[in-house]
């Protein structure tokens, strides 16, 4: 086996250790909308005093079913972690040169980095919901990019023999991956004040909703983790202005990954305005979330794949 | 006719509510989204700037769409009217929204912070305790802490007697917060600015070197030019770029290109003459300009000598390559025969030619091991004559007729084949053609001169480090009452409040209750 099988050899490894994170995840996930039912049926038995057994809904106390599953959970994405990290290191040695030059190499970096986005997030506690959705994402990346997007560990044309891969493509990947984070918050966020409106979001099947940190919470936390993207983000856009400039002769010339950047950047620009606008903050912000992260999506698949651009040999 | 009389609003007044709707941040919000829409269409449809051969394409596949498309702008978006209106009323708003704020923000870096309220515990982050420490030494332990020992204070801070009993600090930082979303804003209109004026006086020009020929930084050297209006002769620096030899290497297992490297000679007015290289990703600076390595290949030595023998035409002529062994297409026109039709090969030069079937010739290898022109022939009137401006790497077939000859298959071109230093008769006695030992290089050279790269770039990176300081830095206010009580102790109490979230909020209320306390922790 040489260097390149084994990075692809870690890919799957890791890919499989967060499928079992995923599993735990969603099982801590269940066993929290299980205890908010069980803990309605025990209020409405008991008529208004805490029936004994009641099932606490604070999440800083463990039941040992959950504790484990929260154990499996946090151990496998380290695990995970572990691998993933070393699959994106034996991939540059194979190649020889930073491992983010083709749409491969960034999806399987900018998993890595939603993956460790989430652990220190996770650190103190455990949010399942962003577990679940973050794990299952990186899951859905790994695969793809495994199965459509592979490409033998390979030198560049002289196009990227440049410093500059290692910073504009460096920093966009760490942006994408602090991005992915701040999407599922604002889903999460969204979820929540859906549910607090009532509705279908109030039913006893999204149980587990109330065990999240509140509506708040979320958006301070999913306003700090975009607006880290959204600096990322801006240096992104003008290092590869700058190395355009080196490249071919212009600092901006509308090609569709540029066009696309841009478009990603002024949304999440909106986004951040629209948090500090009456009528806008709250839900319609998050909701600009999530149309920025799909933009994000659409710059690195449909872009690539589908508009003849400079920008092409990233696929 | 009603009686109702509805109030005269006027001309002013009309000015001043739309002035006040377009400053508003709803609108300035609703500018922004409008302008990530107005962008998008610009990567779904080709764009003459970028792509007028992909445009000719789309406006002959869709004749009955195209047009309103061209008429909507859709083939040049950011130079649309529509474009322009959006990005032009976003940055009017803007300006008119930062400059008030400008003004404000001035303002409030000159007033020291507000009177300590009269009651703290009402405040989030609020502690209260009794202290031996008599008033003024928590009151100085509270204010050397919060001013801090950087080279400027992190907190402004200033000293109150509240009421005779007690006595309080006020304190308040984070100026740099607004400071950063103004510099980041100013900083952008700063880009556009200069967008605008590297457009009116930056100029560019396209120019094919072959090995050992050279050009001059001269309007009429170049193959194409093209100039903002604000542009003036003056500034082509008059330059002169030699080509000396050109490299490239490939990976010996995929074939890719792997480096190109030109070697030059440039010769500037008043300096001596130096050597330079020029490389993919590594422009040369000449004469406030920059020259890039855009393109290169080969271009062979031929010479075609007509049916009476004479010397009609020698020269190196570039081929463009058009994959990545190089198989290279290219045309020479030969209109100046002492007798007969005038000349037109069109073919292909193969760095590494295999003949394979028979009459099919490709390339298997972009490096000259073994190379071939292959060229089919063409008589008639090349249409030079009528002066209008002709692409050299086409033939005008209008008036030619293509050589061909009968086969089993039926008729098909002619087509001749020429190996380095070899010449080889044309069909029908047109004469013959010879192709030379050597198989010089041409690189394909971009120039271009904007004298306000620097400025943006500095605006672009000032713009980054507001946004840093306007999204990071925590603006919070912390003040320090303390009294003296009838048992001789001092009440202490500590509050703080922050403008929007701010997690660190407790910790900075716990650190002035140690500073005050005289545990301050080391730094």
């Amino acid at each position: 086996m040489n260097i390149a099988e084994m990075s692809t050899m870690l890919v799957w490894g890791a890919a499989t250790a967060y499928a079992i994170a995923l599993v735990s995840f969603t099982m801590l996930l269940a066993r929290k909308a299980d205890a908010g039912v069980a803990a309605r049926q025990a209020a409405v038995v008991g008529a208004g005093a805490p029936a004994p057994g009641a099932v606490d809904l604070d999440p800083a106390s463990p039941t040992p079913g959950r504790a484990k599953a929260e154990g499996i959970a946090r151990s496998t994405v380290l695990v995970g972690l572990a691998l993933h990290a070393g699959a994106v290191v034996t991939r540059g040695i194979a190649a020889g040169r930073a491992p983010w030059a083709n749409l491969y190499e960034f999806v399987l970096v900018g998993a890595l980095v939603a993956v460790l986005v989430l652990v220190a997030l996770e650190r103190r506690r455990t949010i399942p919901f962003l577990g679940t959705a973050v794990m299952g994402i990186v899951v859905l990346f790994l695969a793809v990019a495994q199965v459509n997007f592979f490409v033998p560990a390979d030198g560049v044309q002289p196009a990227l023999q440049s410093y500059w891969l290692v910073i504009h493509v460096g920093v966009a990947v760490i942006a994408t991956g602090v991005f992915t984070v701040g999407f599922v918050t604002s889903v999460l966020q969204l979820l929540r004040a859906g549910r607090a409106r009532g509705g279908a979001l109030a039913s006893p099947r999204w149980g587990w909703l109330a065990t999240t940190p509140g509506v708040g919470a979320l958006e301070s936390l999913a306003f700090r983790l975009n607006a880290v993207g959204f600096v990322l983000w801006s240096f992104t856009l003008v290092a590869g202005a700058i190395w355009a400039e080196h490249a071919w002769g212009r600092y901006w010339g509308w090609d569709p990954k540029e066009v696309w950047t841009f478009v990603i950047w002024v949304v999440y620009a909106g986004y951040l305005h629209a948090r500090t606008t009456r009528g806008w903050a709250g839900a319609r912000a998050a909701w600009l979330v999530v149309v920025a992260y799909v933009c994000v999506i659409i710059n690195f698949t449909l872009v690539n794949l589908l508009f003849p651009g400079l920008h092409t040999y990233a696929t | 006719m009603s009686d109702v009389k509805t109030p005269e609003i006027g001309a002013a007044g009309w000015a001043r509510w739309a002035w006040r709707q377009l400053t508003s941040m709803r609108v300035a919000l609703l500018l922004l989204l409008a302008l990530a829409v107005a962008a998008v269409p610009g990567s779904i449809f080709p764009q003459q700037p970028q792509d007028p051969v992909a445009v000719a394409e789309y406006v002959r596949d869709n004749p009955t769409l195209a047009p309103w498309l061209e008429r909507l702008g859709f083939f040049d978006v950011y130079a649309s009217p529509w474009f322009a209106a959006v990005y032009l009323l976003l940055f009017t708003s803007l300006v008119g929204c930062i400059l008030p704020r400008m003004r404000k923000h001035a303002r409030a870096l000159r007033t020291p912070p507000p009177r300590t309220p009269r009651r703290l515990e009402r405040f989030p982050a609020h502690s209260r305790e009794e202290t031996e420490l008599d008033v003024a030494t928590v009151l100085d332990r509270a204010e050397r802490h919060l001013r801090g020992s950087g080279p400027w204070p992190s907190y402004r801070v200033t000293r109150l007697d509240d009421d005779g009993v007690a006595a309080s600090v006020s304190a308040e930082r984070g100026y740099l917060r607004e400071t950063g979303n103004l510099l980041f804003h100013t900083a952008l209109v700063g880009v556009l600015v200069c967008l605008v004026v590297g457009d009116f006086t930056h100029y560019r020009g396209q120019a094919v070197v072959v090995e050992g020929r050279g050009f001059a930084n001269s309007r009429l050297a170049y193959d194409s030019f093209e100039a903002g209006r604000g542009f003036r002769p003056e500034s082509l620096v008059p330059f002169r770029i030699t080509l000396d030899r050109f490299e490239s290497t490939f990976d010996p297992a995929t074939l890719l290109a792997r480096d190109f490297t030109a070697e030059v000679t440039v010769d500037e007015p008043g300096r001596d003459e130096r050597a330079g290289t020029i490389k993919v990703n590594h422009p040369l600076s000449v004469g406030g300009a920059k020259i890039y390595l855009m393109g290169n290949g080969y271009a062979p030595q031929i010479e075609v000598h007509d049916a009476a023998g004479e010397l009609a035409f020698s020269g190196p002529v570039p081929f463009l390559p058009q994959d990545t062994v190089y198989s290279s297409q290219g045309v020479v026109k030969v209109p100046d025969v002492t007798s007969g039709p005038q000349i037109g090969l069109v073919g292909y030069l193969l760095p590494t030619a295999v003949e394979e079937p028979a009459g099919f010739w490709r390339s298997v290898h972009p490096l000259p091991l073994d190379p071939a022109l292959v060229l089919s022939v063409w008589t008639g009137d090349l249409g030079l004559d009528a002066g209008l401006p002709q692409n050299v790497y086409e033939l005008d077939e209008e008036g030619m007729t293509q050589v061909t000859e009968q086969t089993a298959a039926g008729e098909r071109p002619r087509t001749v084949v020429v190996r380095p230093g070899q010449t080889v008769d044309l069909p029908e006695g047109l004469g013959t053609v010879t192709l030379g030992e050597e198989l010089p290089r041409f690189v394909a050279l971009d120039l271009r001169h904007d004298p306000t790269l620097t400025v943006i770039l500095v605006f672009a990176l000032a713009a980054i480090l507001g946004l840093g300081l306007s999204l990071f830095t925590p603006r919070r206010r912390v003040w320090v009452r303390a009294r003296h009580t009838s048992e001789g102790t001092t009440v202490v109490e500590v509050a703080a409040l922050a403008r929007g979230d701010d997690p660190g909020l407790e910790a900075e209320v716990d650190r002035v209750r140690l500073a005050i306390a005289g545990q301050e922790e080391e730094r």
